[in-house]
């Protein structure tokens, strides 16, 4: 018998459609994947099974859940099940434990509520479940507030909050996106063995079909609201019988077609500084054992903890046209290092050279001339425009570092070029930001990088926020400016198939170090360093993951 | 912590030093002879002469301030021109009055407007929240002396429970004393408790959309349950320094309401000197409630690192 049953589900907001016909079931001990792009209704579903929709939605059909009718059901009943029964996991471990109260308290919190325990009680076993989680309280004291720790340790304590009770439902929305690749391994396992334990079902929602694939038994395919198909996962996912999940797939494992210009000479390391007398071209950026020192915390008025070490004797350079990803854990230290290559920040001591000048230590005016030939794309493409303001402008805001300013006519058409090679038209010049979709939203971004025509862009984690369909575009769109334009990538990323699709070359960055460096398919095929293994080792691969299951099934 | 704590305490101090100087440039500026106008026009020159070198006007300018803030120091504020007494009894008088009537009505305020604006966040964009909001509209847009008269006919002349206006000091008993300020209470309390309940629920609507409310209920509790517990602390601070500027406010601010109800408190005593020109008490009351202000911004400074302790760990 199946543990949550969800049959015939519709569901609107307002006058508008957000479900239709969703089918869905877990059973006990089972993990069942949710898989869909952003919009399509996963996070709906889960939260109609948890009955905390926005008050303006309708549902109809039939969710059961342990043979009770959770749309029929009281508010009374729904808090009874609520974090006893049933437990959910949220996306963003930033922001999902409430700042101003320790961790144990919001742990015990959920216990104390349906077991009426006592307080010291409860405490205690909100210290066993922050042990069983992995925050052991020796390390992790329950009188920590949530500021206090990383993401991945407070992606941890919600999971102790919505597993303190031992329910026989988890779902866990999105789980591990906002993680870098080894946490999220380490939450999955976590995961894993948290079903084996209690026979828990686990509904699993992602936008990763490799996250999914590793996890679940079976998958349910989501899209506009609708199951496209549902079935086990490794025959769903092998036979791809249905045309959305083929795409779904192949759009997961896309890699942009693109010659590979720029491997001469480069197989070997060491000889980075000879090779560009190799090509006689002068590397384009030079960072000569760059270091860049925090300071520490004010321990009280005259004492200071010793500063961090945010980037630590690091050295690199790349060619015109060279496409380089720094992969690396977060917090290892790779954005300080972009912030430092843009000019944003300053290092603590070393050089760097762009165009064979060095730009450090330089006045705002004096860089202007570098600052038009270095551009950068950042992660949020919702988070990087100002809502008020047209595409043209927009578009056009580095054009001020330009030596003589543009007339509005000539800055017009450098637009609509600029929009032209992002493959967006002249006429979305006067629209606003939120016209547009996550996808035309990152392509304006890149417009924005291109205009002034550079020869270095850095990219912060280009397609991270984006759904796979649309991160295989851009990524094509990235390799065709880097091919029309001859523009030279530094592609930030802690997803090792974005580098795997877009770079001739990738760094390892590991505590603010790089420790491996080479071609691309190398190092990723035969990663040497602990860090560069611990990496691949972690990384969800969709191929390996459907070939895993099916050799699992015979 | 420690680091925080000192650092408020140091600015709140330098602004209190900083504070006197003002106060004390402002009233040498104003035209005027304190020594002419406490003898009236008739007395001599010679005989205004001896009232200043006693009073000390004719030492230089910085020695005058010394003087007078190092009086100030140990209470010692000077001579009032008007009453003959010594300013610091004036001010113990009006005090007792002031100060009750300013907490009360502070008390009044808090009590009405949480409820009022966790009960409107919590229905956000329903009936409930636009009547409370329209309430609350109209309690902003009314002048508080409005309501005064209101309450005094109501509850004075017509139901006869309370004074119309008086005070009948607390020698004649704590509950006679209540009484006569229970009426100018609700009047200052009321326009304070509309605004303060719009920010409360301005401050819960944007921390009832965070990501640990959806968690807090998904751990089962009761909608309810989630406004006290969890949203509440964390929309404090907005509303803490509303509650701050609020306490100035009432201490110092009530002129119109005291006078509404005959009452001998600091605004009437500030009024009354300000118009028989008695700079001494003006200058003292003024250095009183900017050392009130300072006190209780630096109180509200430290609530904020109780409310929040990302607060305490940061520089």
């Amino acid at each position: 018998m199946s543990l949550l049953e969800i049959e015939k589900l519709s569901l609107t907001i307002g006058d508008t459609p957000i479900l239709r016909d969703v089918e869905l079931s877990v059973a006990p001990g089972e993990v069942t994947g949710l898989v869909g792009e952003s919009g399509s209704g996963k996070s709906i579903t889960a939260l109609t099974v948890m009955r905390l929709l926005p008050w303006a939605a309708r549902a109809s059909g039939r969710v059961a859940f342990d043979g009770i009718d959770i749309l029929a059901a009281s508010e009374d009943q729904m808090c009874a099940l609520r974090g006893d029964d049933i437990g959910m996991v949220f996306q963003e471990p930033m922001t999902a434990l409430n700042p101003v109260k320790t961790i144990g308290e919001q742990v015990a919190e959920g216990i104390r509520w349906h077991t009426r325990a006592s307080r010291a009680d409860a405490e205690d076993r909100a210290r066993k479940m922050l042990d069983r989680v992995g925050l052991p309280p020796a390390q992790v004291p329950l009188s920590r507030y949530p500021h206090e720790l990383s993401g991945g340790q407070r992606q941890r304590v919600v999971i102790a909050i919505a597993c303190a009770l031992k329910p026989k439902l988890l779902i866990a929305d999105e789980p591990t996106t906002a993680l870098d690749v080894v946490l999220q391994a380490q939450i999955l396992d976590l995961l894993r063995d948290l079903v084996a334990e209690n026979r828990m079902g686990l509904l699993l929602i992602s936008h990763d079909l490799a996250v999914v694939t590793e996890m679940a038994e079976r998958i349910t395919i989501l899209r506009h609201g609708e199951v496209m198909e549902a079935g086990d996962t490794a025959r769903t996912l092998s036979e791809q019988l249905h045309p959305y999940t083929r795409q779904l797939a192949q759009a997961s494992m896309h890699v942009p077609a693109r010659a590979t210009t720029h491997e001469v000479g480069q197989d070997n390391p060491q000889l980075q500084v000879a090779k560009p007398l190799l090509q006689g071209a002068r590397p384009l950026l030079q960072v000569e054992s760059v270091t860049r020192d925090y300071p520490g915390r004010r321990k009280s008025l005259l004492k200071r903890a010793a500063p961090t070490r945010a980037v630590d004797d690091v050295s690199f350079s790349i060619d015109p046209g060279q496409s380089v990803a720094l992969v690396g854990r977060s917090g290892c230290g790779k954005s300080t290092l972009a912030r430092m290559v843009l000019a944003l920040d300053g290092p603590t001591s070393g050089t760097i050279r762009f165009r064979g000048e060095v730009i450090t230590g330089k006045s705002e005016a004096e860089l202007k001339p570098a600052r038009r030939d270095m551009q950068v794309v950042f992660q949020d493409p919702y988070g990087s425009f100002d809502p008020r303001q047209k595409v043209e402008k927009l578009v056009a805001e580095p054009l001020h570092v330009l030596e003589k300013k543009p007339t509005d006519a000539e800055r017009r058409e450098m637009v609509a070029k600029a929009l032209h090679d992002v493959g967006l038209g002249p006429r979305d010049m006067d629209k606003y930001p939120h016209e547009f979709s996550g996808g035309q939203r990152q392509r304006l971004s890149i417009a924005r990088a291109i205009i002034t025509r550079p020869k270095l862009v850095v990219a912060d984690e280009p397609v991270s926020a984006l759904d796979v369909s649309i991160r295989a575009q851009i990524l094509d769109l990235f390799a065709e400016l880097n091919q029309t334009l001859g523009v030279a990538y530094l592609f930030i990323t802690h997803d090792l198939t974005v580098a795997r699709a877009i770079t001739d070359q990738v760094m390892i960055m590991h505590a603010g170090k790089i420790v491996e460096r080479g071609r691309t398919s190398e190092v990723l095929d035969h990663p040497q360093s602990e860090a560069a293994k611990s990496l691949v080792a972690a990384a969800p691969d969709l191929h390996r993951a459907i070939a895993r299951r099916l050799q699992e099934q015979g | 912590m420690t680091a925080y704590l000192l650092k408020r305490l140091a600015i709140a101090l330098i602004t209190l030093v900083l504070a006197s100087m003002v106060v004390f440039a402002v009233l040498e500026i104003i035209p005027g002879d304190p020594a002419r106008l406490m003898l009236g026009m008739n007395a001599s020159a010679d005989q205004v002469e001896l009232l200043r070198n006693q009073m000390g006007l004719n030492a230089p300018l910085a020695a005058r301030y010394l003087h007078w803030a190092g009086g100030l120091l140990s209470l010692d504020f000077g001579r009032s021109y008007t009453y003959s007494v010594p300013v610091i009894d004036l001010i113990r008088e009006r005090i007792v009055v002031s100060l009750p009537l300013a907490l009360i009505a502070l008390a009044l305020s808090t009590i009405i407007a949480i409820p009022v604006g966790l009960f409107s966040a919590g229905r956000h964009g329903q009936a409930g929240d636009t009547i409370a909001m329209g309430a609350a509209q109209l309690g902003v847009a009314v002048p508080n002396f409005w309501f005064a008269l209101m309450l005094i006919y109501l509850f004075a002349v017509w139901l006869r429970l309370v004074p119309a206006g008086g005070f009948p000091g607390w020698s004649a008993g704590v509950w006679p004393a209540l009484k006569s300020l229970v009426l100018p209470a609700i009047a200052l309390a009321l326009p304070q408790a509309a605004i303060l309940a719009r920010v409360t629920r301005s401050a819960m609507i944007d921390v009832l959309s965070e990501d640990y409310i959806r968690t807090a209920r998904a751990k089962g509790l009761p909608y309810r349950a989630v406004l006290w517990r969890h949203a509440l602390r964390n929309a404090m601070i907005p509303v803490l320094t509303i509650l701050g500027l609020q306490f100035a406010f009432l201490l110092a601010g009530t002129i119109i309401i005291e006078n509404v109800f005959y009452l001998p408190g600091l605004g009437r005593l500030v009024f009354q000197a300000i118009t028989q020109r008695d700079l001494i008490v003006v200058e003292s009351v003024v250095m009183l409630l900017v050392a009130a202000v300072i006190a209780v911004n630096l109180l509200v400074d430290l609530s904020y690192a109780v409310v929040d302790p990302r607060l305490r760990s940061r520089q």
